[in-house]
């Protein structure tokens, strides 16, 4: 086998990894919700903060079976997860298989930092409003109880199962 | 001069490969355009056919091939959505009726449930806005404002789902982000390596606020004044039919709002009217996703009786 050759080999190898090799994946929302059932209607059996690392069990879509640090297991989103691990702030060990773009994606771009700095130049601007706006949740529990009351029926093979 | 074919030949394998692999990843999209030259790179510099430098050479020409908002993590695109919030509440003012926000909010986030995107960074959260123009905003990451003439076209529950419903969708396929023209944060993100946990620097940070200010800029000159464009309409109209569907309400609902929106809007107006399509053709394009027309079902009494007691407050 020449070099070039054994250079394709390597690479196809290593490619098929990356595809198929999506047994960590992180929170990438602030709060991830992990439910009993693959199901938005599910109980919530624990909520993750972001960056958390989980292990994929089932890597079905779009609800996704993974295995928390504590070693139980529940359904995720995949809207919540992404691929690898998040490095972030606070000193984590930066892991030997994190890509360049994974160690950087949580201090790069835009933060809390850009946007306390930019609110400094611009007073006017109603982040008062914004902070009062994400506070307005609505529980699970208080949508199903308001899907029911309004006598709305979810179809279960789509979206919340 | 061995050594500089020697080089060539490298390249040339990698150039090889990397046309391979990137044509059969052509279906998984940009990421992995991105991923696969990471990992020619990694592999070249691990047999040898590379150097470190033109590694990292090929890291950052597949990361240039990919689209630009791929570069914004989630994280990114809530402190967006927040200062775009902030910016839109300092032209409109809020409209501070606490159950009236319950109410939309309920049945915003519980639509939100059933979109391809229910969960994003800060989550979604609805708010209606004090205006008598008919008007509604999808910040980036899901902070959504509603003006009182909007809200005001709206007769069920039901059309009044499709109308955020239609922004959800805005959300779901990040249209705001798309806005932002590249050059805003190529300098933020390609310079501003900073390790994790550092925070940035005077001159870093002052970049990153550059940066920051013009994608502000880019995304409000198109939610005020350009609109994302027909195609972006459309997809957020199919994904509003989908989870109007998905959640148990009619989606014929949307095309009845929008005809009501057809008889109200006034054309040339600084509304709708400027950010969007002629409502007649969303109607015609969202009936062929229905699939024909008809009267929606009338909502049951005990939804129509909740929607009309929040409305009362507009």
């Amino acid at each position: 086998m020449n070099r070039s050759m054994r250079v394709a080999v390597a690479v196809l190898a290593t490619a098929g990894i990356v595809t198929a090799g999506a047994e960590t994946m992180s929170v990438q929302v602030r709060s991830g919700q992990v439910r009993a059932t693959a199901s938005y209607l599910g109980a919530v059996i624990a909520e993750l903060p972001y960056g958390t690392a989980v292990q994929v069990e089932t890597p079905s879509k779009p609800w996704i079976r993974v295995k928390l640090p504590d070693g139980r297991s529940g359904w995720m989103h995949e809207s919540a997860l992404i691929r690898g691990r998040l490095q972030l702030r606070g000193g984590e060990t930066v892991q030997a298989s994190a890509s360049v773009n994974e160690v950087a994606l949580a201090a790069k771009g835009f933060t809390q930092q850009v946007e306390t700095e930019y609110r400094k130049q611009n007073p006017t601007l109603k982040f008062t409003w914004v902070d009062r706006m994400e506070s307005y949740r609505v529980t699970p529990a208080e949508a199903q109880a308001f899907l029911r009351a309004g006598r709305l029926q979810p179809r279960t093979a789509e979206g919340a199962q | 001069m061995t050594q500089v074919r020697a080089v060539c030949r490298g390249w040339a394998a990698v150039l090889t490969l990397w046309a391979t692999v990137s044509a059969m990843s052509l279906w998984a999209g940009c990421q992995t355009i991105k991923a696969v030259g990471e990992t020619v790179a990694v592999v070249g510099v691990a047999t040898g056919a590379v150097t470190e430098e033109q590694a990292q050479s090929i890291v950052r020409t597949g990361a240039a091939l990919s689209s630009a908002m791929e570069h914004l993590t989630p994280e990114n695109e809530y402190w967006i959505g927040r200062t775009v919030t902030a910016t839109i509440l300092s032209r409109y003012p809020p409209y501070d009726r606490p159950n009236l926000n319950r109410y939309l909010n309920l049945v915003g986030q519980t639509l939100a449930l059933f979109s391809e995107r229910p969960e994003t960074f800060g989550g979604y959260h609805f708010l209606v806005l004090d205006s008598e123009e008919i008007n509604a905003f999808a910040g980036p990451g899901g902070l959504i404002t509603v003006t009182r003439g909007m809200l005001r076209l709206c007769r069920t529950e039901d059309e009044l789902a499709a109308v955020l419903a239609h922004e959800i969708g805005h959300v779901e396929h990040r249209h705001g982000l798309q806005a932002i023209k590249k050059s805003r944060w190529t300098g933020a993100f390609t310079t501003i390596v900073a390790e994790a946990g550092k925070t940035l620097g005077g001159a870093e940070l002052a970049e990153a606020v550059r940066a920051f200010e013009g994608s502000i800029s880019d995304v409000m000159q198109t939610l005020v004044n350009s609109g994302y464009g027909r195609a972006a309409e459309r997809e957020a109209d199919a994904a509003a039919v989908r989870i109007l569907r998905t959640a148990g309400y009619d989606p014929r609902a949307l095309v009845t709002m929008l005809q009501e929106m057809k008889r109200r809007l006034k054309p040339g107006g600084l509304d709708f009217a400027k950010t969007h399509p002629d409502p007649e053709e969303r109607i015609q394009a969202v009936l062929k996703m229905l699939g024909g027309g008809g009267a929606p079902t009338p909502p049951p009494p005990e939804r129509q009786s909740r929607f009309a007691a929040a409305m009362a407050e507009l």
